[in-house]
């Protein structure tokens, strides 16, 4: 099976998004498809002092003249090589080289917190108080966690051996994988980027790290940090997008841990069943939040406004995306939302230093156009105001928009939040388990009885009853999709985990050999086998002295 | 056959829904169920196994029937404990909140048998899968062609054909169930299909488990006590023919050993073969015949090459009515001939020499990873020397196979010997979702969470990010500046 046609086509859509970056020259891409095939058309060319006009079939040769400054193929093969020879040398294997680097991380977190903040700034506008926390904290507490239990994560793990093997002894030892490559996400480009990567090097692996060419100022800050406090001999930045992505993606990695949507994680692991890698994808989905009645409303409208607005203004993967409530209960909560709304980002969230914008003027496009939807523009009951100059869109409330909406198809990834009501608050469940697998539900209920059922029934990645995304920022729970939300986990000792094969050891000395394992094969040795796999202890020895009933 | 997969994944789709296979006591009745099969068609199972692989009573039972019957055991007897969700510890900061993870079946669920261990290593998965609550597809090799029936026939009498069911059929059946998605694919093959099974899971972003092969190795030390090295040497034997005829995947593939051990090696290498197999293998009933054709002319054309066929220093007669091959031990075959870089799979067992047992670790790493390294040595240091500068699924040291009988081992490969891992609780966790669930209150509610945001909001943040609770204290009471 070939997948190149497909990868292309799925990358391109990136490229309408963005530009192709490489160092010298900048180059604009619009690409159409006939009959799936991908026709190039290359419109300009800039450098420091030309512009010049290329038709279609020079295209390739183009790529190739910038590949040559940027990174191909071939720069992808010899920095596998490269990383591969240092793997190889034991060097990432050791205690003192993980805790070095973990470090490394720490230090560049703490100094360049100014730099951090500006580059989050300049990409999403993110307040500093959520880069702060949410990016360098997380990643900084990630860190520590890592170096604090580092010694007992690599220590081997005892198991015990069956009686068949006696006497024997057995151990699981955790081994690093090789050399992984880990592709980030934009909207939370510093810590997706760099809490895989504190796994990666507690595991004691090489990394290569792509972060998101649609935050470019925190990818470059990115490079040049990584390059400054971590060993470049086995920690590597690749800045770029698809043409960079695809060259990666054609080497062989021990394992790709990829943060972003299904649509390239699919790309991403059809790729790596070429060589057989593992991944590990972390996806999204719609994640849903239940509301009960009978609750504190004002908590709890504050917990979904601070996961929902607070983080990155809805453009993060655990976010809310939507509410379940019932029809009497939503025109209360929708008066609690607003009210809570206001105390938060002011009377003109527009102007609020408290909210990101959104990314780019693909991503507000998209949003605009969920928004603008004919079924859908005439259910906005607070907010929709927007910016376009600036990329801002306010907190924005819609009521009961029909399923087959766009808004409901897709993830929101924005501002938006849609209130679902139901009859029945039970009712919700049943629209939540049609969908696919959200990365998140969330439930806020007094009910115990709702909790039980929620927890038993609702299959996502993460729960969390009474609030919201918090579970992010508990070292102790493992977090990662399942089904549409994205295979593997990690945080904590998952992430060590995910980036580490249990290699099963087992020790033996050469007595206790058993002639009941070799041949010639006997009815005696057959009973033996049996009491043996049975593990009744008289049946061993009635077999052993020839007591035992054929 | 399209509509049958079809409509087996729409029942099996329905029942999961329906969920009636997350009662942990319709998994136990299942496990039991399943068990009893087992039990009372012993002796059907031992016939056809016979028929696919002319294997003997005793290694199907040691291989396959008491494997099946010891994971049901070890999995009813643990069931109730790995069911349970686990705490997970938060920080005092979050206090009261609770966490804990929460074991969730995937699924509706595909599994993929292969032919040279047709019983265990398809009911093995299957246990795991049915302990783990879900629903279960099973596609039996068609290559073992008597088990496969054995297994369609008798599965439906036993298990919930609602929920658990058995798809038979070669290359186009595959084709048509990875068209569909699936929750969770688990697989025992080759690394060519393996990476057909992982493209087409892709499309559905379905988590997959290889199980694959390789080349394992056994590493040969020089022992100085002349007993070890007969155990070692029985060891060996039994590791390299006796599970299958060497067409087992955590066989031995081939022997690294000094040079000047090589003679004595040999010779005590073909004793032993004449103690267990006399001196007419094929007469003796104790070694598996080749499953087929394609596969008997696969091993002979490893030998076809000049090269090859001269380093044969024992064995070498080929019955291909029969489909057996006697045991043949190659001596220093050329390292860039076909036998030294495909899996063997089958009873050829070359030995190869080295001026130091110590090279062996380079010969490994110079080659795709294996599924287990077996090393027979009393050096301390050269078995830490293995386990930290090797990468490979697993490590027996001093013995063969073991590794597969531990229910507290991960048995999986690494590298091109696949990923993912199963056996005993780790069945369980393969066929599993961890699920974080976290319970909290509505009070206490930290005004500090909540923008718009100050500075005394980021203090508070910053020192509970360090757990500095007294720190947390003192800005609370007015005595830290923010």
């Amino acid at each position: 099976m070939s997948h190149s046609p497909h990868l292309s086509v799925t990358f391109s859509v990136f490229l309408l998004s963005s530009q192709v970056r490489f160092s010298h020259l900048e180059v604009d891409i619009r690409r159409t498809y006939i009959n799936r095939r991908i026709q190039l058309q290359v419109t300009t060319i800039h450098t420091k002092s030309r512009r010049l006009l290329l038709p279609l079939h020079r295209f390739s040769s183009v790529l190739a003249m910038a590949a040559k400054v940027g990174f191909d193929g071939e720069d992808a093969g010899a920095l596998v090589t490269e990383l591969r020879a240092s793997f190889a040398s034991s060097k990432t294997r050791s205690y003192e080289w993980r805790v070095s680097q973990l470090n490394g991380l720490l230090k560049l977190a703490t100094y360049h917190e100014a730099e951090i903040v500006d580059a989050l700034n300049s990409d999403l506008s993110k307040p500093e108080f959520e880069t702060l926390i949410y990016e360098i904290g997380m990643l900084k507490s990630s860190c520590k966690l890592a170096i604090k239990q580092l010694k007992s994560w690599m220590k081997p793990e005892k198991a015990k051996t069956s009686i068949t093997t006696f006497p024997s002894s057995a151990e699981i030892v955790s081994e690093p994988l090789g050399v992984v490559l880990i592709i980030s996400a934009w909207n939370y480009p510093f810590l997706l980027s760099l809490d895989p990567v504190v796994g990666a090097i507690a595991a004691g692996n090489a990394v290569v790290l792509k972060p998101s060419e649609l935050a470019p100022a925190t990818s470059s800050l990115l490079a040049k940090l990584l390059g400054e406090y971590m060993d470049s001999s086995s920690v590597r930045v690749v800045e770029g997008a698809v043409a960079e992505t695809s060259a990666l993606l054609e080497q062989k990695w021990d394992k790709i841990c990829y943060t972003g949507n299904g649509r390239v994680g699919r790309i991403v692991m059809a790729s790596a069943a070429k060589h057989l890698t593992p991944v590990l994808l972390e996806l999204g989905g719609k994640s849903p939040v239940v509301v009960d009645s009978g609750i504190n409303l004002q908590v709890a409208s504050r917990r979904i406004i601070a996961g929902k607005w607070g983080c990155n203004n809805g453009q993060a993967c655990i976010s809310p995306d939507y509410i379940l409530t019932t029809k009497d209960f939503a025109s209360k909560l929708v008066d609690a939302l607003k009210s809570e709304l206001e105390n938060f980002y002011g009377k003109n969230p527009l102007q609020s230093k408290d909210l990101s914008r959104i990314v780019n003027s693909n991503h507000y496009a998209r949003l605009t156009k969920l928004l603008d939807e004919d079924k859908v523009s005439g259910k906005v009951i607070h907010g929709g105001e927007r910016d376009t100059s600036n990329l801002r869109i306010a907190p924005t409330i819609l009521l009961d928009v029909p399923q087959d909406s766009l808004i409901m198809q897709e993830e929101i990834f924005g501002p938006l939040l849609p209130i679902i009501t139901v009859d029945k608050i039970e009712d919700s469940f049943d629209l939540i388990t049609s969908g696919t697998k959200p990365l998140a539900a969330y439930l806020f209920t007094n009910n115990q009885k709702l909790k039980d059922h929620f927890v038993r029934n609702i299959s996502a990645g993460g729960l969390v009853i009474n609030d919201t995304t918090i579970h992010l920022a508990v070292p102790s729970l493992p977090f990662g999709g399942v089904g549409e939300s994205g295979m593997g986990a990690y945080h904590g000792k998952f992430s060590f985990e995910a980036f580490s094969h249990k290699k099963a050891v087992v020790y033996r000395g050469f007595s206790g050999d058993a002639s009941v394992r070799y041949p010639p094969y006997t009815k005696g040795k057959l009973r033996l086998l049996k009491a043996l796999v049975g593990g009744s202890l008289l049946g061993i020895i009635r077999a052993l002295f020839g007591w035992s009933k054929a | 056959m399209t509509e049958i997969v079809e409509e087996t994944l729409c029942e099996l789709r329905q029942t999961f829904k329906s969920g009636k296979t997350k009662s942990v006591a319709w998994r136990k009745t299942q496990l039991n169920a399943l068990r009893q099969l087992v039990k009372d068609n012993e002796e059907k199972v031992f016939e056809a196994l016979y028929q696919d692989l002319g294997k003997h009573p005793i290694e199907s039972y040691r291989d396959e029937v008491g494997v099946v019957v010891k994971t049901i055991n070890h999995t009813l007897s643990n069931l109730d404990k790995w069911v349970a969700p686990t705490k997970g510890k938060l920080p005092l900061l979050f206090f009261p909140t609770r966490g804990e993870v929460l074991p969730e079946p995937l699924g509706v669920v595909l599994i993929f048998a292969s032919w040279n261990f047709p019983i265990s290593l398809a009911l093995d998965p299957v246990i795991g899968a049915i302990a783990a609550g879900n629903a279960v597809v099973l596609k039996p090799s068609d290559q073992a062609p008597a088990c496969s029936s054995l297994i369609a026939k008798t599965i439906p009498q036993y298990m919930d054909p609602k929920a658990v069911r058995i798809i038979e059929g070669g290359p186009q059946i595959c084709e048509k169930l990875l068209q569909h998605k699936w929750d969770k694919i688990f697989f025992t093959g080759s690394p060519q299909v393996g990476r057909v099974v992982m493209t087409a899971a892709a499309k559905h972003l379905t988590p997959v488990t290889l199980e694959l092969g390789g080349k394992c190795p056994v590493i040969l030390d020089s022992l100085s006590n002349p007993s070890d090295l007969k155990v070692a040497i029985k060891r060996i034997v039994s590791g390299k023919w006796g599970p299958c005829s060497g067409q087992a995947c955590i066989g031995i593939d081939y022997m690294l050993v000094e040079e000047k051990l090589a003679p004595t090696v040999i010779e005590l290498l073909k004793k032993t073969m004449k103690s267990f197999y006399t001196e007419s293998p094929k007469d003796a009933n104790c070694m598996a015949r080749i499953v087929n054709k394609h596969h008997f002319q696969r091993v002979q054309n490893l030998l076809k090459d000049p090269l090859v066929e001269a380093s044969i220093v024992h064995g070498g007669s080929l019955d291909e009515e029969n489909l057996f091959i006697e045991p043949i031990i190659l001596l220093d075959p050329p390292l860039d001939a076909a036998i030294m870089n495909e899996e063997i799979f089958g009873p050829l067992l070359p030995v190869i020499t080295l001026k130091n047992i110590q090279e062996s670790i380079e010969f490994i790493n110079e080659r795709p990873k294996p599924l287990t390294i077996y090393a027979f040595t009393k050096d301390e240091n050269f078995k830490k020397k293995i386990l930290s500068e090797t990468s490979s699924g697993s490590v027996t040291f001093n013995d063969v196979l073991i590794q597969f009988l531990c229910d507290d081992l991960p048995f999986g490969g690494v590298g091109s010997s696949g990923f993912g891992r199963y056996h005993g609780k780790f069945s369980f966790d393969t066929f599993s979702h961890e699920k974080a669930v976290l319970r909290a209150g509505f009070f206490p509610e930290l005004e500090a969470r909540y923008p718009p945001w100050n500075n005394f909001k980021m203090t508070f943040i910053k020192l509970a990010y360090d757990l500095d609770y007294f720190g947390l204290f003192l800005l609370l009471v007015g005595l830290k500046r923010f």
